[in-house]
């Protein structure tokens, strides 16, 4: 079981490898989003400071969304997706393994930049941190939840924009704490319980997640 | 011997959607009513009976819809989420096809609620939209209820809408009450002490009487709905059978 | 040993086949034929285990497959008419990755022999973008070299995009599958000389009911 996980992880990074510019793309998506909201509210230092973890934490959501439309489409499309199905091994464990290849390629980067772009809103040093760390926390879940959204909507019409219809309004308690971490510790008052709800929720979407998401799969391909 | 067996009535003769459909015909009507008679009593203790409120005047009235309309929107789509799980699971047609038939009258109240709340709150608070708990959690879950119906939609192969429906349906379930947790706190937290549409009045009993009457209204008027429109499903689903032809023929002539 | 028991398979709006039985043991080959639409990949699908059939049973080995799906995927490989190869992945990865997941092992150089079966050894350091219709076909086809532990082939439409010595190959591949004992289901348009312990024969058009709607 291990191993499958091993070899789709290996697959996957190696694709993601050898077609960077998709992956590179979707994290210039997010600077230049994270740069329009300066742009369309003007740079009065306090207003950004106030506003920067929510401008942040969306861009982070809407980058997530977007790299979606690769997880589960292009498997299907060349029949990769089917053997998948038929590997027996646990779907679930498979699952697993596309998703942490996805997070790998498309969260980590975000949580890797997004510190620096805070600096762009004039987020202290602390601030910073628990950005990234929000982050680290919340991408995660970003990717399962979002990967039952792809598997619901795989080979639909219209399915880039039906996924984030679909799973956007789950992503709220992620954004709300997500974006409340930073922002306690910009007032003063402590993000211990924000990071452990996030915690929470990750550990919650890494155990039922997967499932739901390998019936999903099993219903896109019926 | 010619003898028929004798027929023993059982719940699961009204599990295909052959014989629920002339039940659901003959049950909808007495729903109906009683939506009425209640909604009616409802309104009448609503705008007549209960007491002016002390610091909000008669315009606090409103909320005799509006915390229905939100008790009946949450409710429906539990009830969604339970029935379309069941079709999902136990892979009954007739059960995904209620599911299906539940969507629009829960977005309704949602939208109900929301446009009611709205109301309280321009003279309340003198704005259209205060981001309230209610409020906010009432438009995410009006977004729940918008993704269900537009995944159903876009699905063209008929079964794969249902259960694909119904696995997005029991994900908001278990969702609902994060979300509603979470906003909760976020409302609080950002609002300091929130003027919320469910703190505001103190109830008296009559107004709290009159809230019970109108969900219970609005619930038979969920019921009578649903089955009417579950009537339309199914003659639409079942449209190659020859009893729906049948069906067809006769209500045409 | 696999039974189809009254299956039935309807899609949309056309009930494309119903009251189909048979039963495959062990050295038989099924070949499924009918007219283009008349449901062979779904019903091949529907072996897979991929599609529940909309009425009816299929048994492996006395047991319903929809009771142990994993167990029954690990005693089958189905090549579909989609290569299920990555653009970006070299032939060798690619029969790597199939291999792994098909719980095999996956080292170099049993890929390497199992390509050079179809002849594409040649095209093994090669990402599959660049390969051919023919070639990317037999380095699908490769992953049967590997499977000969496996009792189940279920192929759709395999000769399609083949030159002659790739034929000549598969044959030989599938007669040597059956004489040892495995079973092979097939869609094909031109007959197979293969020898096998018995060729049953399912024609779908025989099957198939009226359009729903008439």
């Amino acid at each position: 079981m291990i191993r499958a996980l091993a070899w789709v992880l290996r697959r996957d990074l190696l694709l993601a490898f050898r077609r960077r510019g998709d992956v590179v793309n979707a994290l210039v998506f997010f600077v230049i989003v994270v740069s329009l909201f300066p742009l369309g509210v003007g740079p009065e230092p306090n207003q950004l400071r106030g506003m920067a973890p929510g401008v942040l934490w969306v861009a982070a959501l809407l980058a997530c969304m977007l790299s979606l439309a690769r997880l589960f489409a292009p498997d299907h499309q060349d029949g990769t997706l089917e053997q998948m199905l038929l590997a027996g091994e646990p779907l679930v464990v498979l699952v697993m393994g596309k998703v942490i290849s996805h997070w790998l390629v498309s969260g980590l980067p975000l949580v890797l930049i997004a510190p620096l772009l805070g600096l762009q809103f004039d987020l202290p040093g602390n601030a910073l941190a628990v950005l990234g760390v929000s982050l680290l926390l919340g991408t995660p879940v970003l990717s399962l939840i979002g990967a039952v959204g792809a598997a619901l909507t795989l080979g639909v019409r219209g399915s880039g924009v039906l996924v984030a219809l679909l799973v956007l309004p789950l992503f709220v308690p992620v954004l709300i704490f997500g974006a409340g971490a930073v922002g306690a510790t910009v007032a003063g008052t402590g993000a211990e319980a924000h990071f452990l709800l996030l915690g929470g929720f990750l550990a919650l979407s890494v155990v039922l997640a997967p499932w739901a998401c390998a019936a999903a799969l099993r219903i896109a391909m019926e | 011997m010619a003898m028929s067996k004798s027929r023993r009535f059982s719940l699961y003769y009204f599990s295909s959607p052959q014989s629920f459909y002339p039940l659901a015909g003959a049950l909808q009507p007495w729903f109906a009513a009683l939506a009425v008679l209640l909604c009616a009593v409802g309104l009448y203790i609503g705008f007549f009976v209960a007491p002016t409120d002390a610091t909000q005047g008669e315009v606090y009235r409103i909320i005799f819809i509006h915390v229905a309309a939100s008790w009946m929107s949450m409710f429906l789509y539990l009830v969604m989420g339970f029935w379309s799980g069941v079709g999902l699971v136990l892979n009954t047609r007739l059960s995904s096809m209620v599911a299906t038939a539940l969507a629009p009258t829960g977005a309704l109240f949602t939208f109900l609620a929301l446009w009611t709340g709205s109301f309280w709150g321009k003279p309340t608070w003198g704005t259209w939209w205060a981001w309230d708990a209610r409020m906010t959690s009432e438009l995410i879950l009006l977004f729940l209820y918008i993704g269900f119906m537009a995944l159903q939609s876009a699905i063209d192969d008929q079964r794969r809408a249902d259960k694909a429906g119904a696995v997005l349906a029991l994900v908001g379930t278990i969702n609902i009450p994060i979300i509603y947790f979470s906003v909760k706190w976020w409302s609080t937290l950002h609002q300091g002490a929130s003027v919320s549409l469910t703190s505001a009045p103190t109830m008296a009993k009559t107004m709290l009487l009159g809230m019970l009457i109108m969900a219970l209204g609005f619930w038979m008027y969920s019921i009578a709905a649903t089955l009417a429109r579950v009537r339309c499903v199914i003659l639409e689903r079942e449209r190659h059978t020859d009893w729906v032809e049948a069906e067809i023929g006769r209500q045409t002539t | 040993m696999l039974e189809a028991i009254e299956l039935e398979c309807i899609r949309g709006e056309r009930r494309l086949f119903s009251g189909l039985s048979f039963g495959l043991g062990s050295g038989e080959l099924l070949r499924v034929v009918g007219a283009n639409g008349s449901g062979k990949t779904s019903l091949l699908r529907i072996m897979c285990g991929l599609v529940a059939p909309s009425a009816g049973e299929l048994r492996w080995q006395g047991r319903s497959i929809r009771a142990e799906r994993e167990e029954y995927s690990r005693n089958l490989v189905y090549i579909g008419h989609l290569n299920a190869l990555k653009d970006d992945l070299t032939a060798l990865e690619n029969l790597q990755v199939a291999a792994a997941l098909a719980g095999m092992p996956a080292d170099a150089a049993r890929m390497l022999a199992a390509l050079d079966c179809f002849g594409v050894a040649h095209c093994a350091e090669l990402p599959a973008k660049v390969l051919s219709q023919g070639q990317r076909r037999r380095a699908a086809l490769s992953r049967l070299a590997l499977s000969a532990a496996v009792p189940l082939w279920i192929l759709d439409e395999p000769f399609s995009a083949l030159d002659v010595a790739a034929v000549v190959e598969l044959e030989r591949l599938l007669a040597a599958h059956l004489a040892s004992g495995g079973m092979v289901v097939l869609t094909t348009h031109q007959e197979v000389q293969v020898v096998a312990q018995a060729v049953l024969r399912v024609d779908l058009d025989l099957h198939a009911a009226a359009l729903l709607a008439a």
